[in-house]
């Protein structure tokens, strides 16, 4: 069974062309290491997401691979420029079947 | 009399070794340096990044290394012809150098990107960029954590 949980998105609702806009994704999520161990010596498997992708209208225009380093709850802040209205969607993927996936709407004017 | 001095003799000898074992920590922190180099080589392949360009920003000091936030830069026109293809962020510290990876495009804008990161003890971060030339340039930032991240038991 796939696993998955709460992740958003920030980013402005309309834009103008050619402007360039900010995207803050952010998911809820341990990203356990695999280095912690429990109080009873036993080795807490890693479990992270792996990747995050955007795609604007289809196409993919950002990506991130993540590692154990990456810290709990991760947040991702990147730019692209508003080309033309439209949908952007987002998907992270991970460990143990994680995915979840967020959509926003934007308005190019 | 003889007693005595065997005691203080045998006092000396843990003294020796404490200081001796305080001489060796920096040396284990050092080994895991060319790991990071190893992560870099990796990236980088037969190429030698260039210094420069890359701006790298974390706090000097550093409270808690569960959630370090860090903010890369890369100077690039970002046009279809000249961009950054790939950031790559390696910690020299942590048990795994690797941190995370970021691929652009020319759609991306700037080449800015804020994440937060876990960094295992006081050390230095690296980051790669790869620009859409072929060429790697790198950037560095020096950090002290007082508290380390991947030590605590859950």
């Amino acid at each position: 069974m796939s696993k998955t949980s709460r992740t958003a998105i920030t980013m402005p609702a309309q834009a103008k062309k050619d402007s360039i806009i900010e995207i803050r994704a952010i998911a809820q999520h341990d990203m356990e290491t695999g280095y912690r161990y429990t109080e009873a010596g036993k080795l807490v498997p890693r479990d992270i997401i792996r990747f995050f992708t955007c795609q604007y209208n289809g196409t993919e225009i950002f990506r991130a691979e993540f590692h154990p380093g990456t810290g709990a709850n991760p947040l991702i802040i990147f730019t692209t420029i508003a080309k033309e209205s439209g949908t952007l969607q987002f998907e992270w993927r991970g460990d143990d079947g994680y995915e979840a996936f967020n959509q926003s709407q934007i308005t190019v004017t | 009399m003889n007693q005595q001095n065997n005691q203080r003799r045998r006092w000396l000898s843990v003294f020796s070794l404490l200081s001796l074992g305080a001489w060796l920590t920096p040396i284990l922190a050092f080994a895991k340096k060319p790991e990071a180099m190893e992560a870099i080589a990796q990236i980088v392949g037969s190429q030698t990044p260039q210094d420069g360009r890359v701006q790298l920003i974390i706090p000097p000091l550093v409270e808690n290394g569960n959630l370090v936030a860090l903010k890369v830069s890369v100077e690039s026109p970002m046009t279809a012809q000249d961009y950054v293809k790939a950031i790559h962020v390696i910690a020299e510290g942590n048990p795994l150098p690797n941190i995370f990876s970021a691929f652009l495009t020319p759609r991306s804008g700037t080449a800015n990107i804020t994440t937060r990161v876990r960094l295992g003890e006081s050390q230095r971060v690296w980051a790669i960029a790869q620009m859409s030339d072929g060429s790697f340039w790198r950037g560095y930032a020096d950090t002290l954590v007082t508290l380390s991240a991947c030590t605590e038991s859950v």
